[in-house]
Formats: C-alpha cells, structure tokens, sequence
C-alpha cells in the first residue's frame, strides 16, 4: 500500500534504508529518523546461522499500513515509510526499515519508536531461529 | 456453515497443516472455533496463547462467523 505519506512494503527482496529515506525526504522537514533492524548472530548465548521470516501477507500490510496512518495522526510528522522484508535472511542482512520526516526532531525518534513497537506487537510475522544444532520459532512459548 | 483457517508459525508446524477447511454450526464464535479446534487438534492443548484474525483483522471471542468467512490463527508475533 502506498500514498503520498506512506510507503508500505513486505518483500523477499533486499531492503534499502537509502531508499526509506529518499521517500520521506521533504523540502519542509527538519529531520528524518530511521530504525534499521539488523539479523543478529546470536540469541541468549546460542550461535544463529539465519533467520527465516514469514508472514500472513495481505493482514501484515494492512497492519503496518494502520501503524502507519496512525503515526501520521498521532505525532507530528509528514512522512513514514515501513518496509519489512520475508524469506531467509542471514546474519547482518535487513528484516525491516521504518523512516521517519518530521519538521522536528522529537517528533521523529518518538514515531519511529511507536512504530516499532507497534509493529513488533501487532504485525502477523514470524521469525524463526536457526542454530548450528536446530531451530525456533521466536516468542512461542508462553 | 464453511470456514477456511489459515495456520501460522509454530501453530502451523504443530497441525502439520497451513490451510484447512472446518464446518461449524451457523452463526458460530470464534470462541466457538477454538473449543473446536482445540478438539480437531489435541497436540494444541497447551498453546492457548494465540490469536484470531477473521477476514485479516484481529478478532475477540463474541465475533460471530458468517459462511465462507477466512480465519487466521496468529501465534505471538515476532516480526522486526
């Protein structure tokens, strides 16, 4: 989903914080925020070989694109995009990237940050953990 | 009435299944829908934690079904 403010993407393809940016940017804002997530190599002590996201595809981008009207109604900001990226991804690649323009900068770290959150709430993803000797679905069990 | 049930993560390797179909009485819940589920698949017993999306929205116990309805169960997500 995308409109002039808002730019939603879930996609097997490799994510670009450049990109994020570029579509924020505005001759009126002041700052851009950005939160780029990264695939950390390991989990409570235990080495990860790779990550494997999957989503409910169609209720994921209508959730982020919630998250996303949302950000613009409750901060002021001017401009959001949130991409978040499907299939196996290794370590140091990008699951997801949420950019923020605001005229001022608290606006912006302060909707990114809710978007997020949110987004590690509300948006139907999973990642599963692979280690040398098995694998997890993260967040599970109780 | 005709139901689709979509099944994700953890729930999904637990039934072994990602897509079903289930028959349940007219005008069913979706709390309905889980007591009849968690009869169809018993290995579920202690996986409680989980929640319903229908027609790609998250939905409360009172929502009531109508035919052809898709429903998704949406174990604690984990995206980011």
């Amino acid at each position: 989903m995308n409109s002039k403010n808002i730019s939603i993407e879930l996609t097997p393809e490799k994510l670009s914080a450049q990109a994020c940016s570029d579509f924020v940017d505005d001759p009126s804002c002041g700052g851009i925020s950005i939160f780029v997530g990264t695939v950390r190599n390991q989990s409570a002590g235990k080495k990860v070989t790779l990550l494997e996201f999957s989503a409910y595809g169609p209720m994921a981008v209508k959730e982020m694109t919630s998250i996303a009207k949302d950000v613009l109604s409750k901060f002021d900001v001017l401009k959001i995009a949130i991409h978040h990226a499907e299939g196996v991804l290794e370590i140091g690649d990008v699951p997801v990237v949420i950019a923020v323009a605001a005229a001022h900068r608290k606006a912006a770290f302060e909707a990114c940050q809710y978007a997020i959150d949110t987004l590690k709430e509300s948006v139907p993803i999973w990642k599963k953990e692979h280690f040398e000797d098995g694998e997890v679905w993260v967040n599970a069990h109780p | 009435m005709k139901i689709t049930v979509l099944l994700f993560g953890i729930v999904g390797d637990l039934t072994g299944e990602s897509r079903l179909e289930m028959d349940l009485t007219e005008g069913a819940s979706v709390g309905v829908f889980k007591i009849k589920f968690h009869e169809k698949y018993p290995i579920l017993k202690q996986y409680t934690n989980y929640a319903i999306a229908v027609n790609e929205a998250y939905a409360l116990d009172e929502v009531l079904l109508k035919n052809q309805d898709v429903l998704a169960v949406i174990p604690p997500v984990s995206g980011g």
